[in-house]
């Protein structure tokens, strides 16, 4: 195989996976709305209640939404992530993993073609929420849009790759609720989205070092410096660690010799 | 002549439940064969060992002698494939879905649009090309499978109960296109089924009971090394159970 025979075969896995978003429109609006709700409603309410200092990278003192916001761009990249592992799920039941899986390309390469696509589809979900959040005074630096894309590319990566890394572990649909349990709800509360860390710390230490192990804190950390036109190394590090830590065992977990699926002999 | 597909001596298990044990048939350019069992057999088993989902345990599995769990890239490519359960995305239209099976193929996009219009036009599928696949009869998504597991002129097709949920005309439709394709391409074919009328005296028959091989060879030959008077007696008394 050459190499644009690869080109071709991402391509066509990238269109297929936007053809399939197009084609779900109640998913972008669902994908929408839970952080608007959050923005709007939970903000609104809490505003009053949790105060923020002045803390990096924000200037000055903040509104909670403002603060808040990163936290929700985060939260679309791994509800999409997460989505993404429930499409393999349900691609795998209904027969059309195998199509991807007896392609004559390399298993790894169709994998993180697939990964590649669901960040990609992320990505203009955040502008939109962006876009709407203008109105209820998130407004970052013009610069600041554009900044934010490498930030929102790689954590969708991380996310993606985690949900890739849980779909080959899950062998039925219905364990997707489990998924929501175990993995989105603690990842988002033990983060920094909703609350800075210092708070977090005066709570309870243990709390504030699960939070600070948490690669959610960190891809939330990044949006928010780069939507702010700084970087955090540190937070950059962590995702760029944990994406290809979660890609290599994704890559694992759909190898035939290895993972679950020879094991427990999916697709019988 | 190299084998189309050539398995030797293939055990597998799951824990402890043996699926398949020393399994031994090859399947030769222009054979129509059939692979005969119940349900449980390790038919399905037997596809997704072939088609690399998972390696096998031990034996062999190679494709115009390409070893599977070595070159799978060299043995893929040259395999079409229809699995049991259905496997298009029904919310993309004909046509979409058999581009994206050339995309996985690394088609280029004149060759993809030649061999897609070729393909549908045999399989008599070009006026449905902007169908969604939602609002097709299971008939002709069978034939879209078919169409697409044909995109990248493959020498051996495997197809897994391609027939199950049919009614007789669509099943006709696939067993004769099948055959045809076998007559004039010198396509290799493994077609497996728990419907004994689907081999007929041209074809050869494997069958497969309890993950292990009961008879191989032609029909006739089978019928008659069984002592029966038709395949359905020889199945009957190889397995001791009715097809």
């Amino acid at each position: 195989m050459n190499p644009a025979a690869y080109f071709r075969c991402c391509l066509g896995i990238l269109a297929r996976e936007f053809l399939r978003f197009l084609n779900q429109r109640s998913r972008f609006v669902s994908a929408l709305v839970r952080p608007l709700v959050w923005l709007i409603l939970f903000a609104s309410g809490f505003r009053f209640v949790l105060g923020v200092s002045i803390i990096p990278p924000y200037e000055t003192y903040i509104p909670y939404q403002v603060y808040i916001a990163p936290g929700l761009l985060a939260m679309i990249q791994l509800f999409n992530g997460m989505q993404s592992s429930l499409s393999m799920v349900y691609d795998r039941e209904m027969g059309n993993m195998r199509t991807l899986l007896i392609s004559p390309l390399p298993r790894w390469f169709l994998l993180t073609s697939k990964l590649l696509a669901g960040a990609l589809i992320s990505v203009p979900l955040a502008y939109a929420f962006l876009a709407v959040a203008w109105f209820w005074d998130v407004e970052p630096p013009y610069w600041g849009y554009l900044a934010v894309l490498p930030a929102l590319l790689l954590s969708g990566l991380m996310l993606g790759a985690l949900g890739l890394a849980l779909s080959s572990l899950i062998r039925q649909l219905e364990n997707f609720a489990g998924v929501m349990n175990f993995v989105i709800f603690p990842m988002f509360f033990a983060s920094s989205a909703l609350y800075p860390l210092w708070r977090v710390k005066e709570g309870g230490l243990a709390l504030w070092y699960v939070c600070q192990a948490n690669p959610f804190t960190h891809a939330v950390e990044l949006i928010r410096f780069a939507l702010y036109l700084k970087l955090d190394c540190v937070s950059l590090a962590v995702v760029a660690g944990s994406t290809i830590l979660f890609l290599a065992l994704a890559i694992l977990g759909y190898d035939p010799g290895r993972g679950m699926l020879a094991r427990k002999g999916g697709g019988e | 002549m190299t084998p189309a597909l050539q398995i030797t001596d293939l055990s597998h298990s799951f824990g402890e439940r043996k699926a398949l044990d020393q399994v031994d048939f090859s399947v030769k350019p222009g054979d129509f064969t059939v692979l005969l069992g119940l349900n449980g057999a390790g038919k399905s088993t037997l596809f997704a060992l072939a088609t690399h989902l998972y390696h096998n345990r031990s034996g062999s599995i190679s494709v115009f002698g390409h070893d599977i769990r070595h070159h799978a890239s060299q043995a893929l490519r040259r395999m079409g494939v229809v699995f049991q359960q259905p496997t298009l995305d029904l919310d993309l239209s004909v046509e979409q879905n058999l581009s994206y099976h050339c995309a996985l193929h690394g088609m280029a996009r004149g060759l993809a649009k030649q061999r897609i219009e070729a393909e549908l036009e045999r399989l008599q599928l070009a006026d449905r090309r902007h169908d969604k696949v939602r609002l097709l009869s299971g008939g002709l998504r069978r034939r879209v499978e078919l169409a697409r597991a044909l995109l990248h002129e493959p020498h051996l097709l495997l197809l897994d109960e391609p027939t199950v949920g049919l009614d007789i005309a669509s099943r006709g439709f696939l067993l004769d296109h099948v055959r045809a394709l076998c007559a004039d391409r010198a396509l290799a074919v493994l077609w497996a089924t728990h419907l004994i009328d689907e081999a007929d005296d041209k074809s050869r028959v494997v069958v497969l009971h309890k993950g292990k091989v009961r008879a191989h060879g032609s029909v006739p030959d089978v019928v008659a090394a069984a002592g029966a008077d038709s395949l359905k007696s020889a199945f009957q008394s190889l397995t001791g159970e009715a097809p």
